[in-house]
């Protein structure tokens, strides 16, 4: 403690850090994430302010643009939707300290293998509903998997970088997709393929309207099912399978997980699949619930990456993502008609970096004590 | 589809490749892993070129982009060293940072027209030099000329120096460091800063002399993240860093022209008959990035080399075995 006796001498008053034993209460978690998006929307604002515009009525806008009435509530929600899951893929590979970044990689395959059983096509396009979603639902998943199964393996086997390695997958996926709708699938040499049959649809809560008319004119989809259903199997695999217990002890201790006989380069590679998986589920839910078409721009729209930032302010719980993704939702679907164009990018950046630098506070407790009595 | 021209463009792409990656190459050597260079790139970019319009002056276009890349790593710095969070995380959160900003903040540059670029000339004598000269010595970009001095600098600097000993150290063994003397947290800052400076000045080349203009993302197009991939096949060394640099920049170009003529070896072109195919062109540099990373990470257990011992692991005093 020679730095202590150091500050002793320096100053009567000085702060003291005690590293927290104990895991930190439910409550002050909370409060100090909530603590973190506040100042971040306080920092946002000051540099909306120093580019010109008006913070206030920005986030006004944004308040109101996506919770304001039930319209715009249910499009908020469907932009939570392909969050929900890219979020849930990127939370079980940080959970075992797999930097997977490449959600949006796996999102876009997800989306293309969705869609090349209506466009290959698979299956003819008289086939039912109940026979399209389930099978690009599949489609989707195994696109994505294998996505997160290349850089798993190379991480794997030969201890490949897979932070870099989901990346440049992550560009890859946007030129195969490119490659198609540019050529093979391109409608009349639009960039773009032709639209799917209303039976590769997911099911919109509007086309119940006739029976139930507060649905009309709702833009919910059936995709909002997948992802709640996927968060709370997944919520029972990490907290109350085996499978879990082996991931969260590999994430928080990999050493004593080795001494346990659990192979990590096995969990890598599976984690990676099952992680691939849903952010290709989310995927699928974009083509056959919003965009119903192939097509580069509305598909890789950053989907995954707002994952990151979700899975990390939901503190990793496949429950708590689905609220956050209904916030961030809101911010994407607002920010759209906000100048400058960057901004709910810019936000979630600082909210990231606001997030990163208050978890200090969750491992230590910050003290000022008097010099005298330290 | 020159191959001199080729590789003449490819050393001047390759330049941008080169700062960004000896920067990390810095910061990674004291212990600091930042991941934010392609954010930092993008807010070098993007400040070099809003105050080149500004000023009319391109070297402080430069001058600005470097210090400005160099504070905004300064919050990945006081995260991860002061703080102690993790290097990975933050790392990615400077990235979105740095483009969000850098988009609110460039709305509106990419119609701004023309500005005047750094200057372009030959060396006298040594642009003579058969095949050689036209390469590298020919009407390039004086920031071209810059990266050749700082190359074997940053080698000799880390290799030979007193001050690059200290880094290792610090990147090595931090307590022993430590124990010496050296003040771990102020040498970790300073790399991080210069680190960022490298990355700004990486940005300040594409958009003021390899592909001038403001394209917002486009500009760097995940640049920055193939610079982190140099790294770790460079071994950390400044070197080969280069050496693949270079090569990543000719691949690019290559890429482009190889689109454009109407034969290839005697057969059609495919490239030029069905654009689309070219989409496979534009994956070769991500898909060679991971190749080069199978290749670098093979390499280093073989020869038992890795990366710096105490990289992504946080300094605490008085703490064992760190």
């Amino acid at each position: 403690m020679t730095e202590s006796t150091l500050a002793k001498k320096r100053a009567a008053w000085h702060i003291k850090l005690e590293p927290r034993l104990e895991e930190p209460s439910t409550k002050l978690t909370l409060g100090v994430t909530l603590g973190a998006v506040v100042v971040a929307l306080v920092l946002g604002g000051i540099l909306i302010a120093v580019v010109g515009g008006n913070p206030f009525a920005s986030y006004l806008h944004i308040a109101r643009a996506s919770f304001g009435n039930i319209g715009v509530l249910s499009d908020t929600i469907v932009k939570a939707t392909p969050i929900i899951l890219t979020a849930l893929a990127c939370s079980i590979a940080f959970r075992m300290k797999l930097w997977n970044i490449g959600a949006e990689g796996q999102f876009i395959m997800g989306a293309f293998g969705a869609s090349a059983i209506v466009l290959a096509p698979v299956l003819p396009a008289e086939a039912s509903r109940w026979l399209f979603i389930p099978v690009m639902a599949m489609a989707g998943m195994a696109a994505g998997a294998i996505w997160g199964f290349i850089p798993g393996y190379l991480k794997a086997k030969f201890n490949v970088n897979e932070i870099i390695s989901t990346l440049m997958l992550n560009y890859i996926a946007i030129s195969w997709v490119n490659f198609w709708i540019f050529g093979v699938w391109s409608e009349g040499g639009f960039q773009m393929s032709p639209k799917f049959p209303e039976t590769a649809w997911l099911p919109r809560l509007s086309q119940y309207a006739e029976s139930i008319p507060f649905f009309r004119g709702l833009t919910t989809h059936g995709g909002l099912i997948l992802g709640i259903i996927a968060a709370v199997i997944l919520w029972f695999i990490v907290y109350r399978s085996r499978w879990g217990y082996e991931i969260r002890l590999i994430g928080d201790n990999p050493q004593a997980a080795k001494y346990a006989g659990i192979s990590i380069t096995r969990n890598t590679v599976w984690v990676m699949i099952l992680s691939g998986a849903l952010a290709g589920l989310g995927g699928m839910s974009e083509v056959a619930g919003v965009v119903h078409r192939l097509q580069t721009a509305p598909i890789a729209a950053g989907y995954g990456f707002t994952g990151i930032i979700v899975a990390w302010l939901a503190k990793l719980n496949p429950l708590v993502i689905i609220l956050v993704s209904v916030l961030f939702g809101a911010l994407i679907l607002a920010g759209r008609e906000i100048q400058p164009s960057g901004v709910p990018k810019m936000i979630q950046g600082i909210i990231l970096v606001c997030l990163i630098a208050s978890d200090f506070l969750l491992r230590y407790r910050v003290r000022l004590v008097h010099g005298e009595e330290a | 589809m020159d191959p001199i021209i080729i590789l003449q463009a490819g050393v001047a792409s390759g330049t941008v490749l080169l700062f960004a990656a000896l920067g990390e190459v810095l910061t990674e050597r004291s212990g600091v892993l930042n991941l934010g260079v392609e954010g930092m790139m993008l807010i070098g970019a993007m400040s070099a070129f809003s105050t080149t319009i500004a000023t009319g002056n391109p070297w402080i276009g430069v001058l600005v982009a470097m210090l400005v890349a160099g504070l905004i790593s300064q919050i990945h710095a006081f995260i991860v060293i002061t703080l102690q969070a993790d290097q990975v995380v933050s790392g990615l959160a400077l990235t979105l940072l740095g483009a969000g900003i850098s988009l609110v903040l460039g709305e509106g540059l990419s119609k701004a027209g023309t500005v005047s670029l750094m200057p372009n000339f030959s060396i006298p004598l040594l642009s003579l030099i058969p095949i050689l000269g036209p390469i590298f010595f020919t009407n390039q970009s004086v920031l071209v000329y810059i990266g050749y001095l700082l190359t074997p600098l940053a080698w000799f600097y880390i290799n030979r120096t007193r001050p690059g000993l200290h880094l290792r150290a610090v990147g090595e063994y931090p307590s022993a460091a430590d124990a010496l003397g050296i003040n771990v947290f102020r040498m970790r800052y300073f790399y991080t800063f210069v680190g960022g400076m490298l990355a700004g000045l990486g940005g300040a080349t594409i958009s003021l002399a390899v592909a001038p203009g403001w394209f917002s993302e486009l500009t760097t197009g995940g640049q920055g993240w193939i610079a982190v991939g140099l790294v770790i096949f460079a071994q950390w060394d400044p070197i080969r860093a280069a050496v693949g640099s270079y090569a990543f920049g000719a691949l690019r170009r290559l890429i482009l022209d190889i689109q454009g003529p109407l034969t290839l070896f005697g057969f059609d072109n495919p490239f030029y008959y069905n654009p689309y195919w070219g989409f496979f062109l534009q994956m070769l540099p991500y898909a060679f990035t991971v190749i080069v990373l199978v290749i670098g990470s093979r390499e280093a257990i073989r020869k038992r080399l890795g990366s710096p011992a105490a990289l992504g692991n946080p300094y605490i005093r008085g703490e064992r075995g760190k």
